[in-house]
């Protein structure tokens, strides 16, 4: 059977309707234009292909992409999380305005907020000028990249928590609280595994827009090869040396990373949903 | 994330005490001292350049033609990518949830990918697709019609950034509302269309509401792939957040931070309007209660 | 080969006859407003605001028509890429030859275009000196002194900053005039680039890191850029270093063919260069600390460029094609310093 046919008769309506007007504007907006970098990659023959996306200097933009945004986005989880079970579950003066500016990282610049981060933890910064004295520094690393990366992921892990956490019955608490469970075996056994599945589809967000994030990275990184050289700058430099093809290889490489850890998680999510039923 | 918002009213006070008041202490800190760290201190920042060389150097910066431009054209463009990418996410929502087909999770992960696609990569695929060294490019060329390096081209990748959040906000909203109701309302002879307005509209309005204040937030901050596709030329085709990246390559801290300052303010106006939307929930929802 | 190119030549001549043949029956008829696209790079902003203000009132006077000129700044290279992929600049006036050498590949303008303006087609040329912090703490007075342990150099990412790669020929220049040799000269700058802890991605970036950010003992930049420094964050916090041999950067400037064709502005761009070449134009090169061409420019500002040995391009490095290829391209000199 091809894809996206329908299984079996529904009574529902405008299936045909939706489904075409989905898989059209699909298209038009993002597989055609990504498909440009799949051809741009073909332009090149395998063997250069392959010289290309597994140079060290590449490969080392790889680990140290994938590595922040691995560490980035575990800080997420555990920062979001906190930050989703406060927001709705407690009431404390703030709490609206906090709330509010759970969205700020989407509204600010990417560019602005790489500016205000290595301004704030340069050494004449306000937090860098307390980090300096214990002799941190903590721009111009690995650990400035990551701190990007917490702000720029931090909305997606609060903001796919929040509704999970809010819809929760309560009853499903009170009875295990009431059948005699500590509050953090309630915790663990019955809350955690509910909100698990929001919980990785946030955190994965959050991973994969920390791999390819640019804009405000190359402000904070310092940018040298082998160390501190994140592979969408690998893509930037390839197209300044007018290499058009070699950026749509590495891109290409960089996309099937992100698009694969999609596919495993709403794999993971629907096969969840599946088994609850 | 919606249904969220239908159902909270009162319950937190009740389940909050279940938590000991010490732990409800620890964990407000800390998310106040995170919050502190990684939003507010360089919201701070912001405001504190963009006030440095006085109130009169602030307003002066933010009136001046070429940042009334650049405010217009981001405007322009949220207008036009935001209600795109609503009724594009219905659309999507209402084939993923209400129909059973091969392929689901490959479709709800395309649906997903410019999530995870570099926006410089987002950015390049534009210039790729119809800049003027391919065949399409030069013939849009060749016929003066501009996409990249102009107002199509910043509006585009806009659209590719922003695509998915209403259709994220409503497919899992709309799965775990079923499609009961609307079955049920079929069988008793109502149309295709009355169905979606009578009783799915309805029922999702407010999650459309929050996708489209993501997507704006988003569209409005949008730097990486609009700079790729955007020319810089001033005046014509520089956003707010371009236009930010000029003044302060200028040298111009004061000026740039300013104009960075008007984003935060969009985006509180977006955080006003849901802070609207959930106060009218919990009335609607004390005149109606299900 | 050489056959077409002449045939091409003698077609764009005709092309050029042609239109300015259309110009001049359309005389009474031509537009009151002309709009000029001039796409550069970062430092250049102040200048051609000057200088766009002083050719729309000379235009003005001429010719009684209205230009307005607009601008578009960034990184070089980038700037180059936007222009092959369809921005429609009118001219180009970018950091160095290679940048508009690519556009030329694309079939935009003239591969010869170098040839058509005075002096390589470059109306201004500037120099890499360097910027300490005031009182100039380490003493860093010559190239020499940048690969001292202990001392740390902003400089920006030479595959990602035009200005960078002048600085990077100028180090490496510096080394072989000295020593004659050009493995000498790749050792000295692998021992300058272990101090570098920060690679910007352009030159305005590296300036940030410097002054704002506290980072760095000496930045190498632009004379020009240096001036600018100092103007803009305060010459009681930094000064300039002029070393006693560097570069002679020459940043070039381009009619683009194909747009001006196609926008018939071909008349008002090429003017709008050769206006660069007149006194007035020297003389707001030379006030943004550009190091004119013209020798009364110089003299008037002369204490602004101090007196420094340059070499040129061509003296080590040959076309800019060629450097392009030994030093900065995929495993370039610039690479291998990285290689661990």
């Amino acid at each position: 059977m091809p894809p996206f046919t329908r299984k079996n008769r529904h009574i529902l309506p405008g299936f045909g309707l939706s489904m075409g007007y989905t898989v059209f504007y699909l298209s038009a907006i993002v597989i055609v234009p990504l498909a440009t970098i799949v051809i741009g990659s073909f332009n090149m023959d395998q063997q250069a292909f392959i010289a290309t996306v597994t140079s060290p200097r590449v490969l080392a933009s790889y680990r140290l992409s994938i590595s922040t945004a691995i560490v980035a986005a575990l800080f997420n989880a555990i920062f979001g999380f906190l930050s989703a079970w406060t927001l709705v579950r407690y009431r404390f003066p703030g709490r609206r305005v906090l709330d509010a500016m759970v969205d700020l990282p989407f509204a600010l610049p990417t560019a602005v907020a790489g500016i205000c981060f290595a301004t704030l933890y340069s050494p004449v910064g306000w937090i860098g000028q307390l980090l300096a004295k214990a002799d941190i520094q903590l721009i111009n690393a690995p650990s400035g990249i990551v701190i990007a990366l917490i702000f720029i992921g931090f909305p997606f892990v609060v903001r796919t928590i929040q509704p999970v956490l809010a819809e929760l019955e309560p009853e499903i608490e009170e009875s295990a609280q009431s059948l005699g469970a500590t509050r953090w075996q309630t915790f663990r056994r019955i809350l955690l595994p509910h909100l698990f599945p929001a919980l990785l589809t946030g955190v994965t967000l959050s991973f994969a827009r920390g791999i390819g994030e640019y804009g405000s990275v190359i402000f904070i990184a310092g940018n040298l090869p082998f160390k501190t050289e994140i592979a969408p700058l690998m893509i930037m430099t390839k197209l300044d040396q007018f290499d058009y093809d070699g950026a749509s290889a590495v891109a290409l490489v960089l996309l099937l990373i992100s698009f694969s850890m999609l596919l495993v998680l709403n794999g993971v999510q629907r096969w969840q949903q599946k088994s609850y039923r | 994330m919606q249904h969220s918002i239908t159902r909270k009213t009162g319950r937190g006070t009740r389940q909050s005490r279940n938590d000991h008041p010490a732990v409800q202490a620890l964990l407000i800190v800390l998310t106040i001292l995170f919050f502190a760290a990684f939003i507010f201190m360089p919201l701070a920042l912001v405001f504190a350049e963009g006030f440095r060389k006085g109130v009169g150097l602030y307003l002066e910066s933010i009136r001046e033609p070429f940042a009334l431009a650049a405010v217009k054209l981001t405007l322009i463009t949220a207008a036009i990518v935001v209600p795109l990418n609503a009724v594009f996410g219905v659309t999507a929502a209402w084939a993923v949830s209400k129909f059973s087909f091969r392929g689901k999770t490959l479709l709800v992960s395309l649906l997903d990918l410019p999530f995870a696609v570099s926006p410089v990569i987002a950015g390049l695929i534009f210039v790729l697709l119809a800049g003027s060294r391919t065949a399409f490019g030069s013939w849009l060329a060749d016929h003066g019609i501009r996409i990249i390096f102009s107002t199509p081209g910043i509006v585009i990748a806009t659209l590719f950034v922003t695509f998915p959040f209403v259709a994220r906000e409503l497919i899992p909203l709309m799965e775990s509302q079923g499609r009961e109701e609307e079955e049920a309302a079929i069988t008793l002879g109502a149309r295709g269309w009355q169905v979606f307005s009578v009783i799915t509209l309805p029922n999702i309005r407010w999650g459309v509401m929050y996708g489209m204040i993501l997507c704006m937030a988003r569209s409005i901050g949008e730097f990486g792939a609009v700079s790729v596709v955007s020319g810089h030329i001033r005046g014509m085709t520089n956003t707010i957040p371009l236009h930010v990246e000029i003044l302060y390559s200028e040298y111009n801290y004061a000026a740039s931070f300013a104009v960075a300052s008007i984003l935060v303010f969009l985006a509180l106006v977006t955080v006003a309007l849901k802070a609207i939307v959930e106060q009218r929930v919990h009335i609607h929802q004390r005149n109606n209660p299900s | 080969m050489k056959h077409f190119r002449t045939k091409r030549s003698r077609f764009t001549v005709g092309l050029a006859l042609f239109s300015s043949l259309l110009g001049s029956t359309a005389q009474a008829a031509i537009p009151a407003n002309v709009t000029l696209l001039n796409v550069s790079y970062d430092p250049t902003r102040e200048l051609y605001q000057s200088e766009n203000a002083a050719f729309a009132s000379y235009w003005k006077q001429k010719t009684g028509q209205t230009v307005t000129i607009n601008q578009s700044h960034g990184g070089s290279g980038k700037q180059a890429r936007a222009v092959i992929d369809g921005l429609e600049a009118d001219v180009v006036t970018l950091a160095l030859a290679y940048d508009i050498d690519a556009i030329a590949d694309s079939k935009l303008l003239a591969t010869n275009w170098q040839q058509r303006l005075p002096q390589n087609s470059t109306p201004y040329t500037s120099t890499i000196v360097f910027v300490v912090r005031k009182g100039n703490p380490k003493g860093v007075r010559n190239w020499d002194d940048l690969v001292k342990p202990g001392i740390s150099v902003i400089t920006p990412n030479p595959k990602t900053s035009g200005g960078a790669r002048w600085n990077y020929l100028a180090a490496w220049g510096y080394k072989q005039k000295q020593t004659g040799s050009p493995a000498k000269a790749k050792e000295f700058v692998k021992a300058l680039f272990k101090n570098v802890p920060v690679l910007d991605t352009g030159a305005r970036g590296s300036t940030l890191t410097f002054t704002q950010r506290g980072l760095g003992d000496v930045l190498i930049a632009w004379e020009n850029e240096a001036h600018l420094i100092l103007k803009e964050f305060g010459s009681d916090k930094f000064e300039i270093v002029a070393p006693p041999v560097s570069i002679l950067a020459e940043p070039p400037v381009a009619v683009i063919d194909r747009n001006v064709d196609r926008h018939h502005t071909r008349k008002v761009a090429e003017a709008y260069l050769n206006y660069l070449y007149t006194p007035q134009a020297q003389e707001i090169i030379a006030r943004n600390s550009y190091r004119p061409r013209s020798a009364a420019a110089f003299k008037k500002y002369a204490s602004n460029f101090p007196n420094i040995k340059l070499f040129t391009l061509k003296e080590f490095f040959g076309t800019w094609r060629q450097a392009q290829k030994t030093h900065f391209s995929d495993g370039g000199t610039f690479d291998q310093i990285y290689t661990p």
